[in-house]
């Protein structure tokens, strides 16, 4: 992993140089099995942990679920949806971090560049140095994932520990977790893990579970495993997320042509140069002027 | 201002603002590494003393234990290599770093006199020597030395142990040692888990 494996920014129609022409390098993901997971909270506590964030002690809302959502100072949340079924009552725990989209809606609506980006290995991390704080991603994303800090007025949000793959390591959050919810490895990997789970949980007669890996934002970098695969709301999750059709209107078609209108006008006003020539003003046009 | 400055005006606006659009201008690279926080911290194992389990921890310090530097405490996580947890850490195990650095932990000995309404701050030297002497004193008072049969019994039944429950098995022999040692039979924890 290098500082040029980037094969996506935010802000620019420009190509990026190819991070993989010399290596390839596999893409990577987590997987959050909801089915194991017991609501302990570990990930938001790790995540929190080694990022350096330290929300500010909240309210009870009536829910074990705390904060009540994503913030600059929360990266990680679990989520607490309570559901009854047949009468019983159960929750549906749902980590609650950037899904790392393939095709990222925060960095197509990005308007700086550079300061979403994302890397060869499927990660989307932002650079907080870059960013203007427009919020247009906070807007943009399906998941509501990326927050605006009231203190710097920046936007953040989970950047998969970019710092600890670097180094050789697994997320925070996949390290700290008792029950083997998440887990993390290539995206290949994953799937293969995530399908015979699935197998595993249809032979035990839940016919519903399923794998929620969104095509509409080019699959995530954060797959997960639905006991009702059929209702992802259940689980606060979108059901069909989608990259939002201005995003890439802007991104692919205004800009450049906002850049082309730039182009032409000079380009016109060179032809008229050469062509027409400059405008010479009358003497007692010019005097009539100077007079006001 | 007149006609023929404000259009000048209005041209080099365009053409800066063209330049920059155009992406003639320099450029960062496009995005450093994160920095990993954990170069050349000190790494030190340790146990979770919080429940039963007795999850492996590695704890990272600055400071590489030079003589002239005191190492403070910056992260904590699970140790893979630890058998009972390989590497995974409870939200109580993964915060443990604000238990250790927590400003509400009490940094020095106190003092409060029979009767007084405020606490004093007292060296540690004062406080060993306080507790010593006084342990000594009822121990030299209070000892049961036999029972009333004559079998030796060394019972010191007048004072009571609490000890830290925040311990690993190797500081709780210790502490059993030293307590029964001195023939305390009172010796309790607080943990209930």
């Amino acid at each position: 992993m290098s500082a040029r494996d980037i094969i996506l920014r935010s802000g620019t129609s420009e190509l990026t140089p190819p991070a993989q022409a010399r290596h390839a390098v596999d893409k990577v993901a987590k997987l959050f099995d909801a089915t194991l997971c017991t609501g302990c909270k570990g990930c938001q506590v790790a995540c929190s942990e080694w990022n350096d964030l330290r929300a500010e002690v909240g309210t009870f809302q009536g829910s074990y679920q705390n904060p009540m959502d994503l913030s600059s100072e929360c990266w990680t949340l679990m989520q607490f949806h309570e559901v009854m079924d047949d009468n019983k009552f159960h929750w549906n725990f749902t980590h609650t971090a950037c899904m790392h989209c393939d095709e990222p809606s925060c960095l197509m609506a990005c308007s700086t560049e550079g300061a979403i980006f994302q890397r060869a290995d499927g990660t989307v991390d932002f650079d907080a140095d870059k960013c203007i704080g427009c919020g247009y991603c906070t807007t943009a994303c399906p998941f509501s994932v990326p927050k605006l800090s009231p203190k710097d007025h920046k936007a953040y949000k989970c950047t998969m520990c970019s710092d600890r793959l670097a180094a050789g390591l697994e997320p925070s959050c996949v390290k700290t977790c008792v029950t083997g919810a998440l887990k993390f490895g290539t995206r290949e990997d994953m799937l293969f893990l995530a399908e015979q789970r699935v197998a595993q949980l249809h032979a035990n007669g839940k016919t519903k579970a399923g794998i929620y890996n969104p095509a509409g934002v080019g699959g995530t970098g954060m797959i997960m495993i639905f006991e009702d695969i059929t209702n992802p709301e259940a689980y606060g999750m979108p059901k069909d997320p989608v990259v939002s059709k201005p995003n890439t209107l802007k991104q692919d078609w205004l800009k450049p042509l906002g850049t082309a209108g730039i182009i032409g006008m000079a380009g016109l006003a060179l032809v008229h140069r050469i062509a027409v020539g400059r405008n010479r003003v009358q003497e007692d046009e010019q005097n009539n002027g100077s007079e006001e | 201002m007149n006609r023929r400055q404000f259009f000048k005006l209005c041209a080099g606006g365009v053409a800066t603002s063209a330049i920059a659009g155009l992406g003639l201008m320099p450029t960062l690279a496009f995005a450093a590494p994160r920095e990993f926080k954990l170069i050349r911290a000190k790494e030190t194992r340790n146990n979770c003393c919080y429940c039963s389990v007795g999850c492996g921890l590695l704890m990272y310090s600055r400071g590489d234990v030079s003589k002239n530097v005191e190492p403070s405490l910056f992260h904590i996580e699970g140790d893979a290599d630890h058998p009972v947890s390989r590497g995974a850490l409870c939200p109580k195990g993964a915060g443990l770093l604000d238990f250790v650095n927590s400003p509400n932990r009490l940094q020095y000995p106190e003092y409060r006199a029979p009767g007084a309404a405020t606490w004093q701050r007292i060296s540690w030297q004062e406080a060993f020597t306080r507790i010593a002497r006084l342990m000594k004193d009822d121990r030299d008072q209070n000892m049961i030395k036999t029972n009333a049969a004559g079998t030796p019994v060394n019972r010191w039944m007048t004072t009571g142990m609490l000890t830290a429950s925040a311990q690993s098995n190797e500081a709780g022999f210790l502490t059993q040692k030293f307590a029964r040692g001195l023939g305390l039979v009172a010796v309790d924890t607080q943990a209930r888990i």
